[in-house]
């Protein structure tokens, strides 16, 4: 008699925890093949706001770590995933059974993991400045991180264009809030599960499932979200905008509509920080 | 710890009238025409609007000119101009578009003092400051971005900074020229052309402005100046030929410009209201800390965006600051605004000296304890003593409210950590200040306030090469040194 | 602060408080800025004359110079009417030589003593030559404090010498030279002008410099000074004295001082018991100037007799 296995029940991440959406709400992902697959979350605007608390209480301690410090957890983070690409690929290939493309996918995530594990002590000095005013002043511009970075993923690639969206963000020291794809949210979940064992700290990264048309509105508009950065279309633009608005808040957009080459050397790098971080001057006299 | 230094009330100084100054008004022409057209694709050219609107000296409320009232059509204009310049004008190689604002630097240097004239009498500013201040700095601008436009790849690492198109730019009344530099220089060093909309209340030096474009050979269309009110923003926020938006003055419009730009794909940058904490440490050098308060404040009638305005004290030393500060702002000289020894000159418009009034109003209301210094204001114009208010808390309008007037909060806190809390106290992070001996002090608290400036030991100062801009609401985006260049362009 | 109980400089200064230079520059600047037209700017002028502590301070003077010295300290200028200045401030030796010409008159003998400017002899050495000076006439006394015990952190030292050589002084009034120059940073001008002011009575300066170094009085060791004793005012109610020495040669650069005075201690500081310039070729500028004033002529130099100013 075969064995019956055990089917994973899959989970959002929110402060370092597994979390089912506090309205109790599911909706059901088919694999490739039409056979259902599990019930997803359906998260609220109320899970919204209680993994906004807990990338608040994240982004103090993350953002005042040592770049090196944050180097090397991301680094590890990189090491943890390596020995378990295999899960990952797998867990794409259950809606996209492509399986080059799917190995593909995990290795460029992997790779862009250790990219920005070496940004995190060299973005400052090359965004900063000693800038050379015309009085008797020292003065310098540093970087800070803005906060909490609210991301609505791309719908299209679960794990490397959610992961290119969260890397620049965390780098600097931010911690994040992601909505991940609607129809593909599989390998971000076990993404989830990866970073929770990882040295990142609870809450630096949260996860959740859901339809945008739940969460995009919130996450435009709850203030202690300092910037959204949304791979959306049109609509999505306008709206998350205009709810931008209310707290100036900062926006970066990708736009769904156009094919983006999520592999390419240009989906990372330094100006993909900058958009997430602020500058700051400090003046103070020269004398005795 | 400082002794405190007990301050007897019996022991006062005299500041009578020994030796009283004789007026000095400063009596060169600043060359104001009667009536100011459109400055589109290089000419001057009548609004099809066929309006026009007085433009009011605040210092004794006569007409100085006017001024032409741009519409739709005008904007419509000023666009098409800068859209058919921007292939020619982006394309010029960087060392010749450097040329131009060398020149243009040059030129206001040349005409410091008739546009200072002309500044103090459209705006109301004392001629001391747009002498020493708005005008230098004005050119130190143009000079500074004039040295980049060849320099473009040298801004972000590995990466070639190309223009974005046609810069729409709203600047606001309390700087008028000088915002003007801030958003032209960096617009045109990276190859972008522009339509720009000054002040309405301060449209002269614009204007005069347009002439030394003229002068310079700047070709036709790179920049575009159109005057009007708030419509004629409007008209720019929504041009479609616009690719950027950039935008100084209150929060309130900043957000309704964010909204407006909503799904265009427009680039924006804000630089918008604040309520700066200035704090004082008891270790600080109490009478350079007491000028650094009132320069915060009272600079530009406080007509400030990152101005000063909630004065954070240590309790240990908060009576000696405060007998300090009212001491000095007996010397501070409210008046004509063109005379050379006046150090507060004519609050900008009669609308804002209201809100002023109410929000003062509305601190006694609450209870804080007000002191004006005594001094004999212009019957005409627009004119506000220098006030303080003590006993202030957080929750107070004044200590919440940008009043953008020669207003001062005083609020006490004990230890580093209080002084961060309140500082931070508020949707606004533009800019903060920190007075304290202590190296390490200034860092920490540096690092910890949300302001996009931080002047420690300091206060209101600015430099080309300095990058200026906010957290929070104050907005994003940085004008000055190679950040601000960023942000008037693509990364290629 | 009592004698006998060790004070270092930076406790000292963590005291008195410290002074950040940039912003000190900041605020004299606009100092400069001030613009002074007609009544105003004759007012300054002939307050500024009287102000002037008419100085001779070289190896070659004889009597025959402060002769002349005197009679040009009581008539500054014939032409216009510039007030007499308010001292002559020679070498001891030259005291005795200047009081039978100033006996009498409102112009005052002042004598710098104690080593001067060097300050380096015996403390017994120096408090003889005050007593000498004071013998012959002389009103006031210009002494130089011990900046190397200063410097060496030896503050009671510096305090008790000032202590003996006012009351060596007796009834003269006492200005003590910081000689700021060699105090050189801000916080260390502001310690040595407590120092000082805390054992010197009503009417007594501190002073700038000696005029024999390379810096000498600015704008900005004046405002220390000026900021000090308005601070020492505030907490004692004694009003001391001020003495910008050196390197002031020009009638607007006076007017300048000032108007530091006028917005710093006030009216009652705008005369020649609180506040007085020493200077030679200054008083000369001012009475050209004076004179421009009442002619509406620019004047040639040559119209007013050349003081050989040591400074």
């Amino acid at each position: 008699m075969n064995r019956l296995p055990i089917t994973k029940t899959p989970k959002c991440l929110v402060g370092g925890a597994f979390i089912r959406s506090e309205s109790g709400r599911v909706y059901p992902l088919q694999d490739s093949s039409g056979e259902f697959f599990a019930n997803i979350p359906l998260c609220t605007r109320k899970d919204l706001r209680n993994a906004v608390e807990a990338a608040a209480k994240a982004f103090s301690s993350w953002s005042a770590r040592s770049a090196y410090n944050r180097g090397q957890i991301l680094y590890r983070l990189a090491e943890m995933i390596e020995p378990r690409a295999e899960e990952l690929v797998r867990a794409i290939m259950t809606t996209q059974p492509d399986r080059p493309a799917a190995e593909s996918e995990v290795q460029t995530a992997i790779d862009r993991i250790v990219h920005y594990a070496g940004w995190t002590d060299k973005y400052g000095p090359l965004l900063g400045s000693v800038n050379p005013v015309a009085s008797s002043h020292f003065n310098f511009t540093v970087t800070e991180p803005m906060g909490i970075v609210g991301i609505i993923a791309p719908e299209e690639s679960s794990l490397l264009g959610l992961l290119s969206m969260i890397l620049p963000a965390i780098t600097s020291g931010n911690a994040v809030v992601a909505l991940t794809s609607h129809a593909r949210p599989y390998s971000s979940i076990l993404l989830g599960e990866m970073l929770a064992v990882s040295d990142l700290p609870a809450g630096v990264v949260n996860i959740l499932t859901g339809a945008r048309a739940d969460i995009l509105p919130t996450m435009a508009t709850h203030e202690h979200i300092r910037a959204v950065y949304a791979c959306v279309g049109k609509a999505g633009r306008t709206e998350i905008q205009k709810g931008c608005a209310e707290s100036v808040k900062r926006t970066v957009f990708l736009d769904e509509e156009k094919t983006i080459d999520w592999h390419s050397e240009s989906a990372q790098g330094l100006d993909k920080i900058r958009s997430f971080v602020e500058s700051k001057t400090v003046w103070h006299p020269i004398g005795n | 710890m400082p002794a405190k230094r007990p301050n007897n009330p019996a022991r006062e100084l005299l500041f009578g009238d020994l030796w009283e100054f004789d007026p000095a008004p400063e009596t060169a022409d600043p060359n104001i025409a009667p009536r100011y057209q459109l400055f589109i694709n290089g000419k001057f050219t009548a609004p099809k609007s066929k309006k026009y609107f007085d433009s009011i000296s605040p210092r004794n409320e006569a007409k100085v000119s006017e001024i032409a009232h741009a519409g739709d059509s005008d904007v419509n204009a000023a666009f098409e101009a800068a859209t058919a310049a921007f292939p020619k004008w982006s394309k010029t190689p960087g060392a010749e578009r450097g040329k131009y604002l060398y020149r243009i630097a040059r030129l206001l240097q040349d005409r410091a003092r008739e546009f200072a004239v002309a500044e103090t009498i459209d705006g109301g500013k004392p001629i001391r400051e747009s002498r020493d201040f708005d005008l230098p700095m004005s050119a130190a601008h143009f000079f500074y971005h004039a040295g980049w436009a060849d320099k473009l790849d040298c801004a972000m690492p590995g990466r070639r900074l190309e223009p974005l198109g046609v810069a729409g730019q709203i600047i606001p009344w309390n700087f008028p020229l000088l915002m003007m530099a801030w958003k032209i220089a960096p617009a045109l060093a990276t190859g972008n052309t522009v339509v720009i909309k000054p002040a309405e209340t301060t449209s002269v030096t614009a204007m005069k402005f347009a002439s030394i474009l003229q002068d310079a050979a700047l070709p036709p269309g790179v920049v575009n100046i159109v005057t009007g009110a708030r419509e004629t923003g409007a008209a720019i926020v929504g041009h479609p030929a616009a690719a950027k938006i950039a935008f100084t003055g209150s929060t309130a419009v900043g957000k309704w410009i964010q909204r407006e730009l909503a799904g265009s794909d427009k680039r924006l940058t804000l630089e918008l209201g604040g309520k700066a904490a200035n704090i004082v440490f008891e270790d600080a050098p109490i009478d350079q800390a007491v000028e650094g308060i009132v320069n915060g404040i009272f600079f530009n009638q406080g007509h400030v965006c990152c101005a000063g305005a909630r004065l954070l004290v240590q309790e240990s030393i908060a009576s000696e600051i405060l007998h300090k500060l009212k001491l000095r702002m007996r010397h501070l000289r409210v008046g004509d605004p063109l005379d050379k020894n006046t150090d507060i000159g004519a609050i900008n418009s009669l609308a804002q000296l209201q809100k002023i009034r109410d929000l003062v109003q509305g601190g006694i209301r609450q209870g804080a304890e007000i002191f004006q210094t005594e001094c004999r204001l212009p019957k005409k114009g627009f004119y506000f003593a220098p006030t303080l208010f003590s006993g202030v808390s957080s929750s107070h309008r004044i200590a919440q409210e940008e009043i953008f007037g020669p207003v001062l909060s005083i609020l006490t806190f004990r230890t580093p950590e209080e002084a961060i809390e309140k500082a931070n106290n508020t949707p606004y992070g533009l800019s903060a200040g920190v007075w304290t001996d202590k190296g390490s002090r200034i860092l920490k608290m540096s690092a910890e306030l949300k302001a996009g400036v931080v002047w420690a030991n300091t206060y209101n100062k600015f430099d080309p090469a300095s990058p200026f801009g906010g957290f929070k609401e104050s907005g994003f985006g940085r004008e000055g040194g190679k950040q601000g260049l960023l942000d008037y362009a693509k990364l290629a | 602060m009592k004698s006998g109980n060790p004070l270092s400089l930076r406790k000292l200064v963590c005291k008195v408080g410290s002074v950040d230079e940039v912003g000190l520059g900041e605020r004299v600047a606009k100092y400069s800025t001030r613009s002074l037209k007609k009544e105003s700017k004759i007012f300054a002028l002939r307050l500024a004359a009287s102000m002037v502590d008419l100085t001779t301070l070289e190896g070659k003077d004889t009597p025959g110079k402060v002769a002349a010295l005197c009679l040009k300290a009581l008539h500054p200028h014939a032409g216009a009417s510039v007030p007499c200045a308010a001292a002559v401030c020679v070498y001891p030796s030259m005291v005795r030589h200047a009081k039978p010409i100033l006996r009498g008159t409102k112009v005052k003998i002042a004598s710098v003593a104690t080593a001067f400017p060097s300050g380096q002899a015996p403390l017994a050495t120096r408090l003889a030559e005050v007593r000498a000076a004071v013998g012959d006439g002389a009103d006031e006394i210009d002494m130089v404090i011990n900046r190397g015990a200063f410097l060496a952190g030896e503050l009671n030292l510096v305090q008790d010498e000032i202590s003996a050589v006012r009351e060596a002084c007796g009834k003269s009034a006492l200005k003590v030279i910081l000689e700021t120059s060699e105090l050189e940073t801000g916080d260390n001008i502001r310690a040595a002008s407590f120092l000082a002011m805390q054992v010197l009575r009503e009417g007594d300066f501190i002073k700038t410099s000696t005029g024999k170094t390379a810096a000498n009085a600015t704008l900005a060791n004046n405002q220390i000074m000026l900021d000090a004793i308005r601070d020492h005012y505030f907490a004692t109610g004694v009003e001391i004295a001020m003495k910008p020495a050196g390197g002031i040669r020009t009638a607007k650069q006076a007017v300048t001082f000032l108007i530091a005075v006028k917005e710093t201690l006030g009216d009652r500081w705008l005369n020649n018991t609180r506040y007085r310039f020493g200077a030679s070729a200054l008083l000369n500028d001012l009475a050209r100037q004076l004179m421009k004033e009442k002619t509406g002529r620019y004047q040639a130099p040559y119209t007013f007799s050349e003081a050989s100013g040591s400074y």
